[in-house]
């Protein structure tokens, strides 16, 4: 595939935080369709061995756009700022300060009596801290105040990190 | 303009003549392989009309003396000779065999390369060997039905299926001579043959969730799958690929051994013998209430609430495995539409009345569970081969356990995370920890624990040449690639000096291209014509599809895509081609030219993937215009 494409051209998407995510899915299974290496299985070597690349370029895509972390990363890329995970912190004390409560109140509700209800309702709370803060980083990002959008990002790690871990501990509750 | 000849006539390959696809189930129990006639799937049977070939090989001091049933009579009066279940054994390290061993009744060894072998009179023989003769007697059965060389086939492997184990599949059939279209999870499988009849896709909007609850001889999958209009998604898939109705049937079999006080070590005749008794007592609780048993001058009964206590356990590991695959694909329970079930265990009403009360459905299985894989893999051989090109079919499945690489501290650093849609690539960057550090070794894992010593190790590579540098200023990327069939590859290159190592994943314990063609030229021996007979027929099968396929592609694209010095240049390499396909009997003259024909077509396929890539967004916009 043609390699100076971006993620977004991929799929005729302008390049935005903003996605309309049912184009996005029509689009992606239209290229799939066309180009999965199912489609190739009769073909030569070469030819198997370009659809699956392009095949794997489409996913990748796909993927990096669906997932709010990555796409926040990679719109920054397209802006060549280097935003690969570990170059950025926040300074934000009082974000630092709440996430410690949060994970706090994690640890704490593992030998909890009623676990699965507190559970529910921090993960509540950790959707709706995600969600403030990726619409930040939108507005960072539309604004093109890069720096605070790093910031954001760092910021929505954290809170993607924090909801798997709520994630985690509600698959070893179920288990038990 | 020149003016093109695309073929002369009456001797074009005709295009619209059928290939022989095929869909082959190589299970740990019994076999089959399905094609489709006249539009739906037909499982084929053998002379005597049976449906299913036993997994089962039997040895004498010459060879295989024989496969399937005829080799399952042998089973109790030459038990080391007669070899079944093996593919427990398929892609396996040492080790494993450590654990699983105690369960087979055979005697190992594992004098080279760390590949177990199972020694029978005949000697020493290697898991994929023993399935490529079962793969070789079903794609007899096929050619001779269908009246022909098999065009290529489609093998099914359980979903969570290990690289190792998937490779060790594909080794099977390349011993067996069977080209491979691709290889497909056995839910996926099962859900082709289920939803494609589905009217309810209809409707573009329309989708359904669906579970495919798979349980085997020796192996358990669950699947989740989002399906809507000839799209099949698999959101997750687990499960383990040790367990299965055999374990049912050991579980059962402790039990009369303790029952029977015959002590703790057993002789492989009598292992065998209570295996036996196990699996037909098993089988018998599915129908009657309870079973009475007379060995060794004992009578003994076993009720089905007795069974259920021996093998509760094994069932409640599916179960979790089947919440933990809900998780992954990111969805509540209660949205899953459809529970179906595939595989000879789940016959077992016990397995039945528990997935039915985890999923909180009356779970689907209209499909007889024993033939639905072969039929599902059997629609999927007949698009792919190109029979139907009408069928808007697309598969997207995923692998199911992470990919990862050993970082410091016998440390797994996943690169690609289970339950990523294939194919995929990805890279990451390391650097080198010790200054002036030349070399680099890379350690490929699979599975989804943090310490590499739990995880499967897949293989162990070297980047040498790295130019001397200061400790961490090295920038080394590492690019994993699976493709379709869920098969990795993987290449290291040092990004300051362009040096690079590439390797395909070949397990420690599996074997090497080159033994594999001295194997299958071994096994010609006897009839070195037929060898070269065989091939050249293969070369010429590939003349032709290349001739067909190109002078379609030239006719379709050829003004549009090649300036005319392009267009002549490929024309007369495949006038060259047609040439030496009618005329020559060296096939290595053929696959010579067949070569030089891939080369110079390459920048005209290349051209076409991004016309069609272009094409299929275009086709997109204008259904969006016309809404």
């Amino acid at each position: 595939m043609n390699n100076s494409k971006n993620f977004f051209e991929i799929f005729s998407l302008a390049v935005a935080w903003e996605v309309d995510f049912e184009q996005l899915d029509i689009k992606f299974r239209t290229l799939q369709k066309a180009l999965h290496p199912d489609r190739y299985a009769n073909k030569n070597d070469f030819e198997k061995r370009l659809a699956v690349q392009t095949a794997a370029t489409i996913n990748q895509a796909y993927e990096t756009i669906k997932n709010p972390l990555s796409r926040a990363q990679y719109l920054l890329e397209l802006e060549d700022l280097d935003a690969s995970q570990e170059t950025h912190i926040t300074s934000d004390g009082q974000f630092l300060m709440d996430q410690m409560l949060l994970r706090e109140a994690l640890a704490e509700i593992r030998g909890s009596e009623n676990a699965k209800e507190a559970l529910v309702s921090l993960s509540i709370e950790a959707q709706q801290t995600a969600a403030k803060i990726q619409s930040e980083f939108a507005s960072q990002y539309q604004q093109k105040a890069y720096n605070e959008a790093f910031e954001s990002l760092a910021k929505m790690q954290f809170a993607i990190k924090f909801i798997d871990d709520i994630n985690e501990l509600e698959a070893e509750l179920e288990d038990l | 303009m020149a003016l093109l000849q695309i073929s002369e006539p009456g001797q074009s390959p005709q295009p619209h003549q059928r290939k022989n696809a095929v869909g082959i189930d190589l299970g740990t129990t019994n076999s089959l392989v399905a094609t489709v006639r006249s539009g739906s799937e037909v499982i084929l049977p053998d002379e005597q009309g049976r449906d299913l070939l036993p997994s089962v090989v039997h040895y004498e001091s010459e060879g295989v003396s024989c496969v399937g049933y005829e080799a399952a009579e042998h089973n109790s009066s030459d038990p080391l000779n007669t070899l079944s279940s093996v593919k427990r054994l398929l892609g396996r390290g040492v080790a494993d065999i450590k654990t699983l061993g105690d369960s087979l009744p055979y005697e190992f060894t594992t004098d080279d390369g760390g590949m177990p072998k199972i020694n029978t009179v005949y000697g020493a023989v290697s898991p994929i060997q023993v399935s490529s003769e079962i793969l070789r007697k079903l794609a007899g059965r096929a050619e001779l039905t269908l009246g022909g060389m098999l065009d290529g086939a489609v093998i099914t492997v359980p979903a969570y299926f290990d690289d190792a184990q998937r490779q060790a599949t594909k080794d099977a059939a390349t011993l067996a001579g069977i080209k491979v279209l691709r290889l497909l999870n056995e839910p996926t499988a099962a859900a082709i043959a289920y939803g494609l009849d589905a009217e309810e896709f209809d409707d573009e909007s329309h989708q359904r969730t669906i579970a495919v609850y798979d349980l085997g001889g020796g192996t358990f999958d669950i699947s989740i799958l989002r399906l809507s209009k000839g799209v099949f998604e698999v959101l997750a898939t687990g499960g383990n690929s040790a367990l299965g109705g055999d374990d049912f049937d050991h579980a059962i079999a402790n039990w009369l051994r303790t029952e029977l006080d015959m002590g703790e070590t057993l002789d492989v005749y009598e292992q065998r013998v209570l295996l036996e008794v196990a699996k037909s007592t098993k089988e018998e609780l599915s129908i009657n209430n309870q079973v009475e048993l007379d060995i060794l001058d004992t009578r003994l009964v076993l009720t089905r609430d007795c069974m259920h206590q021996l093998i509760d356990d094994l069932i409640e590991q599916t179960l979790t495995a089947c919440k933990r695959s809900i998780r992954d694909a990111n969805i509540k329970a209660d949205s899953i539409d459809e529970v179906v079930l595939v595989g000879g265990s789940t016959r077992m009403p016990r397995v039945a009345a528990k997935v039915s009360e985890l999923f909180g459905l009356e779970p689907k299985c209209t499909i007889d569970p024993d033939l639905v894989v072969a039929m599902g893999a059997a629609k999927q051989a007949d698009v792919l081969v190109g029979n139907n090109s009408t069928a808007d079919m697309l598969l997207l499945d995923v692998i199911p356990l992470s990919l990862g690489i050993e970082t410091m501290g016998g440390l797994t650093e996943k690169i690609i995370h289970r339950n990523t849609t294939i194919p995929v690539a990805k890279a990451q960057e390391f650097t080198t920890f010790k200054d002036g550090q030349t070399a680099m070794s890379i350690h490929v894992v699979q599975g989804d624990r943090e310490l590499v010593s739990d995880c499967r190790s897949l293989a162990r590579f070297e980047l040498r040449g790295i130019p001397p540098m200061v400790a961490g200023s090295a920038k080394i990327q590492v690019s994993y690639q699976v493709d379709a069939d869920g098969l990795l590859n993987v290449s290291a290159r040092e990004l300051s000096s362009g040096v690079e190592s590439r390797i395909e994943v070949k397990p420690s314990y599996g074997l090497s291209d080159t033994e594999i063609t001295q194997m299958l030229q071994d096994s010609f021996s006897h009839a070195r014509d037929d060898m070269r007979l065989r091939a050249l027929r293969e070369q010429q099968v590939e003349a032709d599809r290349m001739l067909e396929d190109l002078r379609a592609a030239i006719e379709k694209d050829g003004q549009s895509l090649l300036d005319d010095s392009e267009l002549q240049c490929l024309q007369v390499t495949l006038d060259e081609l047609k040439q030496l396909r009618d005329n020559t009997d060296d096939h290595r003259q053929l696959a010579a030219q067949i070569e030089v024909v891939g080369k110079t077509s390459e920048e005209f396929a290349a051209r076409r993937m991004d016309a069609s890539i272009k094409q299929a967004l275009a086709g997109l916009s204008l259904d969006d215009a016309l809404k």
